[in-house]
């Protein structure tokens, strides 16, 4: 299985990861490679396997519906890279 | 002072020996001394003082537990609150942890000295602590080697008498790995058993914190401080935590050890295959019964590993996004550009092609193919264990197949790189704990012999290497220049 550099760009899109246009090539390479490898899977039948998503079979805790954090805004907002008035800032979405 | 164990340091600090003060001194002028081996990202050199004098009082209350005082180092994956918390990236370069990992937490409830914050492989992706963005590790043995990865600057720390002890996370082998490249004992416990909050996230199906030490007795009392429920970790499990260093010196006669052969098959090196024959019969002389078992699926477990852990990782990593924390790109052109940019100049180049390969085999029409395939590889690899396990007490085998590699060695090969992890992710991928002890040397460089046990024997573990660490000395050895 090879990935052509189209590929790379698409899922680098998906990603929304930048990546240098010099470098794309050796991803693709890369990235075959590793398909390479997975593909080895298919050698095994795993018809009637249980897909194992956890180590755990355990069910997710419940607790009861009450607010346990506190209001940590300014804490976190001290690290953001843009904030105004208690709100993170991005370039305008709407124009 | 700095290869001492932790019982005999806390004797020294009880007795008045040295003060916990005098004892932090001396391992900062240790780290600065040998500041050329890359092991830290922070030194906080004020704040162990600190605490240093705090756990003085503390000790002279009399009140102290055994680790307070001692001073220890963090992975730079746990978040440390007012510390700079990087994961070995520059998208978090910036990054102060506005809360601390419930790992540290304990650590400071148990008044233990933190000296400053490890390198590590870029979000924990890697085998040799190459990718890094602080630079590489140097491996205290051999200084052209790697020390292993991802937990590389815990285990060349250690192993260079640079912290007491420090802790790691392993999810594919990143606290085993390097503790046998090393030469010191690291543990990677049960999925579930030591909380994840505030340890920054890879593949959280696979991700354990663990602790990174010179013996199995101080693992032990480190991992009693680490290990333990959690209600802020989902995955957190619910049982009570034994008494660690109390079984330590049970005798381990009637021991049934398996074998697997996958383990001892083409590939690895037939220096270290003799290191670990060699230890196997250092444990039948101590009565233990050897059987040979079998992993049939255990090649597959590299295929199935890198698509989980990829995918995990794509969606883990997200967050990283420019916006709320962490680095941020110049001059965005647009919400599209601020995500892309930002993440393309903060990841570097192992992290983006996990992000890419767990992206692709996430996305529509290969989601079956590889994610769900990966997932069904990964239930019959676990059963390979369980079957094992029914017929046996303990797994034995190497670490890794060959003593550490060369800085540059392997870095240009990605693939070659993950085919040096075949013996032990798949322990992550069934959720096992699993440990590495130093058991001989090849070429200068210490080997480590791999034991795994059945879920939440972290316990017969540590009393299975402790009592091999009573007739050997290989954990006592130091590095040509940090004995």
């Amino acid at each position: 299985m090879s990935l052509t550099t189209d590929d790379v760009k698409k899922i680098a899109h998906l990603a929304r990861l930048g990546i240098d246009e010099s470098d794309i090539e050796s991803y693709a390479k890369d990235l075959s490679r590793m398909l390479d490898l997975m593909t080895q899977m298919s050698e095994l039948n795993t018809d009637d396997v249980i897909p194992m998503a956890h180590p755990m079979d355990q069910v997710q805790r419940l607790r009861p519906d009450t607010v346990t954090e506190r209001n940590n805004r300014e804490q976190f907002q001290a690290i953001a890279p843009q904030v105004e008035a208690g709100l993170y800032l991005v370039p305008k979405v709407i124009e | 002072m700095h290869n001492k164990s932790i019982t005999d340091l806390a004797k020294g600090l009880r007795s008045g020996e040295f003060s916990s003060v005098e004892l932090t001194q001396a391992f900062l002028n240790r780290i600065k001394q040998h500041s050329s081996l890359n092991c830290y990202i922070t030194v906080t050199e004020d704040l162990a003082l600190q605490e240093a004098k705090a756990a003085d009082d503390r000790i002279a209350k009399g009140d102290a537990t055994l680790l307070t005082g001692i001073p220890i180092a963090q992975k730079d994956i746990f978040c440390t609150q007012g510390v700079k918390t990087t994961c070995g990236s520059k998208i978090l370069d910036n990054f102060i942890a506005p809360y601390n990992a419930t790992v540290v937490e304990k650590f400071n409830q148990a008044g233990s000295v933190m000296l400053g914050k490890l390198n590590m492989d870029e979000f924990a992706m890697g085998s040799s602590n190459e990718t890094s963005y602080y630079g590489a590790v140097r491996n205290p043995w051999d200084h052209n080697a790697i020390p292993g990865g991802s937990s590389g600057g815990s285990a060349a720390a250690v192993a260079a008498g640079l912290a007491v002890c420090a802790t790691g996370t392993d999810t594919g082998g990143s606290i085993r790995q390097p503790a046998s490249h090393c030469g010191i004992t690291g543990l990677k416990p049960t999925y579930g058993r030591v909380s994840r909050y505030g340890m920054i996230a890879y593949a959280s199906s696979l991700d354990q914190g663990g602790p990174m030490a010179r013996s199995a007795e101080d693992a032990a009392i480190m991992l009693q401080v680490m290990a333990g429920f959690d209600e802020r970790d989902s995955t957190s499990v619910d049982l009570p935590v034994p008494d660690y260093r109390a079984g330590l010196s049970n005798p381990i006669e009637g021991l049934k050890i398996g074998l697997p052969k996958e383990f001892f098959g083409a590939g690895l090196n037939s220096d270290v295959a003799a290191v670990i024959e060699a230890a196997v019969n250092e444990y039948r002389k101590l009565g233990a019964h050897i059987k040979e078992v079998s992993m049939p699926n255990l090649k597959l477990a590299i295929p199935a590993y890198y698509v989980i852990a990829s995918a995990e990782c794509s969606a883990n990593l997200s967050r990283f996004d420019g916006v709320r924390y962490g680095y941020r790109c110049a001059n965005p052109e647009d919400l599209t550009d601020l995500y892309t940019r930002s993440r393309g100049e903060g990841f570097g180049k192992e992290v983006k092609r996990r992000i890419l390969m767990g992206t692709y085999a996430l996305s529509a029409g290969y989601y079956d193919a590889y994610y769900i395939k990966a997932q069904k590889v990964r239930r019959l690899i676990s059963d390979d264990f369980k079957k094992a396990l029914s017929e046996v007490d303990v797994i034995m085998g190497p670490v890794a197949p060959s003593a550490a590699f060369g800085i540059g060695e392997k870095i240009g090969n990605p693939i070659e790189m993950y085919l040096s992890d075949i013996y032990t992710i798949a322990i992550n991928l069934a959720g096992l704990p699993a440990m590495s002890m130093p058991a001989g040397v090849v070429g200068g460089k210490p080997v480590g012999l791999q034991i795994i046990g059945n879920y939440f024997a972290e316990h017969r573990l540590l009393n299975i290497a402790h009592q091999y660490q009573q007739v050997t000395d290989w954990h006592q050895q130091s590095p040509k220049g940090f004995e």
